[in-house]
C-alpha cells in the first residue's frame, strides 16, 4: 500500500519540459497525447506554461483582493471561497500559442510537441458571478483585471459578459486540490478560452471601465496578420481535432491489419457535431464515431475503425463543432491569416504512415 | 450562453436567504493601495516620480543588461530583445519588441514594474521604473536623451505602433467541405 498512490513503474510516459529562456520559469510542459486513454488528463500531465515560475504559496495565508468599481470591496481567504457553493464541470484548457510552430512551418515530428499545450479536467469551484454578488458590482464596470501571485504578477483584462456568464474561481482539479503548476491554491477558470485568460494563483481581481492593456494582452497573445495589424482580446479557442493514435513518433507492425485510429476533438463555442476521417489524403472522409458523453466545451474523444492496406497512407481528422464551424486545412488558414499570426492555430494535421509501419509529421 | 443558469439559480436562491454572515472581511483602502499596481494607457495607477534616458543607462547597465545585453539587444537562449523592428510588422519575417510592437509606454513602465528584473521583480524604486523605461524607449529612438518621463509625461509619449491593434476578426477562416 501507498499513503499517496503512484504508476506503475512500467509505465513511463511524461511531459516534455522545454525552457524558453535560460531563466527558469519562463517556458512550458506539454501532455504526451499519444499516451492517453481517454478524455481526461492526468494531473501529472496536465500541460504547464508559465511566465515567471511557479511560486509556493501557503493557503492559509493565500487572500484575493476584489476592488475597483465595486461597492464593497472584499478580501476572502481560501475557507471564504470554499464557503460558496461548488461544483465540479469537465473543460479543457489550451494554450493560445499551442501548435505555434505548425503554422510558420516549424513543423513538430510528434502529437505532444505539436499539440502538447493542451488539457482536459474535472475542475472544481464557484462561480465567480455568485461571489461577485457580495461585492455589488457597479454598472460602470466593464472589464475585470485578473492578476496572480506568481513572481512576475502577471494579469489579464476580462470582458464582463464573460465574467458573468460562466468563469469559475477554481481550487479543485481532478477531485482533489489544484496542482501547484495549475495555479494552487486558486486560479480563474474562463471555459473555451485561451489558456492565458486563465489567471493562476489568482490573488486580484480588479473591476475597471477599461483593459489594462497588459503586456500579456498587447505584446504577447495577439495575432499579427498579413498586413501588419494585429487582432487583440482573441480570447476563444476555436475548434480543432488531432488523431492521437496513430500518431507522429509511433509504429505499426508493417504489412497492415486492422487499427483503430483514435484522436481528440474540442471548441471553445460549445459541442463538436462531427468528426470525419480520412485515410487517402483527404480524397474521401468518413465519420468517426464520438464517445459518449460528448460534454461542452471539455475535449470530445473519436474512433475510427481503420483496415489499413499496408500502402503508405496520409490520415487526418476534422472537425465541425455545434455553430456550424468547420475546422479548415492548414493552406486555407494560412491563405487568410499568414505565416505569422501564431497563437490560435487550428488547422487539420495529418500523420504520414509509410510501408514500414512508421508514423511521421507530414 | 448561462451554462449554469439552473444551478445558478438554485444556489443563488439559497445563498440569498437568509444571509450568511458575509463571506470574507471588507478591504482596507490602505491595503488596496499596497496591492493595486496597475497602471493604465491614461496613466492613471502611476505612482509620482521621473527619470530620464540619462539616469536609466545606469540602472540598465547594473540591473538589466546580464540578461538583455548592453544595447537591448537581447542574448542567446532567447532573452527578448528590448530594440528594434520598428516598420517590419508586414515585412516576410516581423521583429516584435517593445519599440515596434508595444502599443502604450505605460504597458512598458507597468511591465518592468510588475516583473523586472526578472530575478528581483519589484525591487526598482518609482523613478528606477521611470528612468530605465527611458532609456529602453530611448534606445528605439523614441524618447530623446534628456526628456523626464513622469506621471504626466509618461501617457503622452506616442508609440509607433499604437494603431496597430484591431479586435478579433474571427470566425475569419472559412473552410470548404
Ligand atoms: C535574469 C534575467 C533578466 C533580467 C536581469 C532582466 N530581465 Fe527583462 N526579461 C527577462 C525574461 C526571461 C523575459 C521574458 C519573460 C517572459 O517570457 O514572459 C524578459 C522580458 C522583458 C521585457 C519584455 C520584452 C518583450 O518584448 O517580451 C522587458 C521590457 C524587459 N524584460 C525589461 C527589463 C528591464 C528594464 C530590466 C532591468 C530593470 C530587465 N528586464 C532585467 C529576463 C531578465
Amino acid at each position: 500500500m501507498r499513503a499517496y498512490g503512484e504508476r506503475s513503474p512500467y509505465e513511463t510516459t511524461e511531459r516534455v519540459i522545454r525552457e524558453l529562456t535560460a531563466s527558469p520559469g519562463t517556458g512550458s510542459s506539454r501532455t504526451p497525447h499519444q499516451d492517453l486513454f481517454g478524455t481526461i488528463t492526468p494531473s501529472a500531465l496536465h500541460f504547464e506554461r508559465h511566465h515567471s515560475g511557479v511560486p509556493g504559496i501557503d493557503p492559509a495565508t493565500h487572500e484575493l483582493l476584489i476592488h475597483g468599481l465595486v461597492d464593497r470591496p472584499l478580501v476572502l481567504t481560501m475557507d471564504d471561497v470554499r464557503r460558496f457553493p461548488s461544483f465540479s464541470r469537465t473543460y479543457f484548457l489550451e494554450c493560445g500559442g499551442n501548435s505555434i510552430g505548425e503554422q510558420s512551418g516549424n513543423t513538430q515530428p510528434d502529437v505532444q510537441k505539436s499539440h502538447g499545450l493542451l488539457s482536459c479536467t474535472e475542475w472544481t469551484g464557484v462561480s465567480l458571478a455568485l461571489v461577485l454578488r457580495e461585492v455589488g458590482l457597479k454598472p460602470e464596470a466593464k472589464w475585470m483585471i485578473a492578476e496572480g501571485a506568481d513572481a512576475g504578477r502577471m494579469a489579464r483584462s476580462i470582458p464582463i459578459e464573460k465574467v458573468l456568464d460562466d468563469a469559475l474561481l477554481v481550487y479543485g482539479q481532478n477531485g482533489e486540490a489544484l496542482r501547484p503548476e495549475q495555479g494552487y491554491p486558486l486560479r480563474l477558470l474562463l471555459p473555451g478560452w485561451e489558456g492565458n485568460t486563465n489567471v493562476k494563483w489568482l490573488h486580484r481581481l480588479q473591476f475597471t471601465a477599461e483593459p489594462a492593456m497588459s503586456a500579456k494582452e498587447t505584446a504577447y497573445y495577439t495575432e499579427l496578420g498579413k498586413d501588419g495589424k494585429a487582432q487583440i482580446f482573441t480570447f476563444v479557442m476555436e475548434a480543432r481535432s488531432v488523431i492521437t493514435r496513430p500518431s507522429g513518433g509511433q509504429r505499426l507492425a508493417p504489412g497492415g491489419g486492422f487499427h483503430e485510429i483514435t484522436g481528440l476533438a474540442w471548441t471553445g463555442k460549445g459541442k463538436i457535431t462531427r468528426v470525419e476521417v480520412s485515410v487517402d489524403g483527404g480524397k474521401a472522409w468518413a465519420d468517426a464515431v464520438l464517445q459518449e458523453p460528448v460534454l461542452s466545451l471539455a475535449v470530445a474523444r473519436f474512433r475510427f475503425p481503420w483496415m489499413w492496406d499496408g500502402k503508405p497512407a496520409v490520415i487526418q481528422s476534422r472537425c465541425t463543432d455545434e455553430t456550424g464551424f468547420l475546422q479548415p486545412t492548414h493552406d486555407e488558414l494560412i491563405a487568410v491569416r499568414g505565416l505569422n499570426s501564431g497563437y490560435h492555430y487550428n488547422a487539420i494535421k495529418p500523420w504520414q504512415v509509410s510501408a514500414d509501419g512508421s508514423v511521421t509529421h507530414v | 450562453m448561462c451554462r449554469s443558469m439552473l444551478w445558478l439559480v438554485a444556489a443563488c436562491v439559497a445563498w440569498a436567504q437568509p444571509k450568511p454572515p458575509g463571506a470574507g472581511r471588507p478591504a482596507t483602502a490602505e491595503e488596496i493601495k499596497d496591492r493595486d499596481i496597475t497602471v493604465f494607457p491614461d496613466g492613471r495607477g502611476l505612482p509620482a516620480g521621473k527619470g530620464t534616458a540619462g539616469q536609466g543607462e545606469k540602472v540598465y547597465k547594473s540591473k538589466c543588461a546580464v540578461c538583455h545585453n548592453d544595447k537591448g539587444e537581447g542574448r542567446e537562449r532567447q532573452y527578448p530583445a528590448l530594440v528594434g523592428g520598428i516598420g517590419s510588422l508586414a515585412a516576410q519575417r516581423p521583429v516584435k519588441t517593445v519599440g515596434s510592437y508595444w502599443p502604450y509606454a505605460t504597458t512598458v513602465w507597468d511591465y518592468i514594474n510588475r516583473s523586472m528584473p526578472f530575478d528581483h521583480p519589484r525591487t526598482l524604486s518609482a523613478d528606477e521604473v521611470y528612468a530605465v523605461t527611458a532609456f529602453v524607449l530611448h534606445l528605439n529612438g523614441i524618447v530623446d536623451a534628456a526628456r523626464e518621463l513622469n506621471e504626466r509625461t509618461l501617457p503622452q509619449v506616442l508609440m509607433p505602433n499604437r494603431n496597430g491593434f484591431v479586435p478579433d476578426q474571427r470566425p475569419d477562416v472559412k473552410a470548404k467541405r
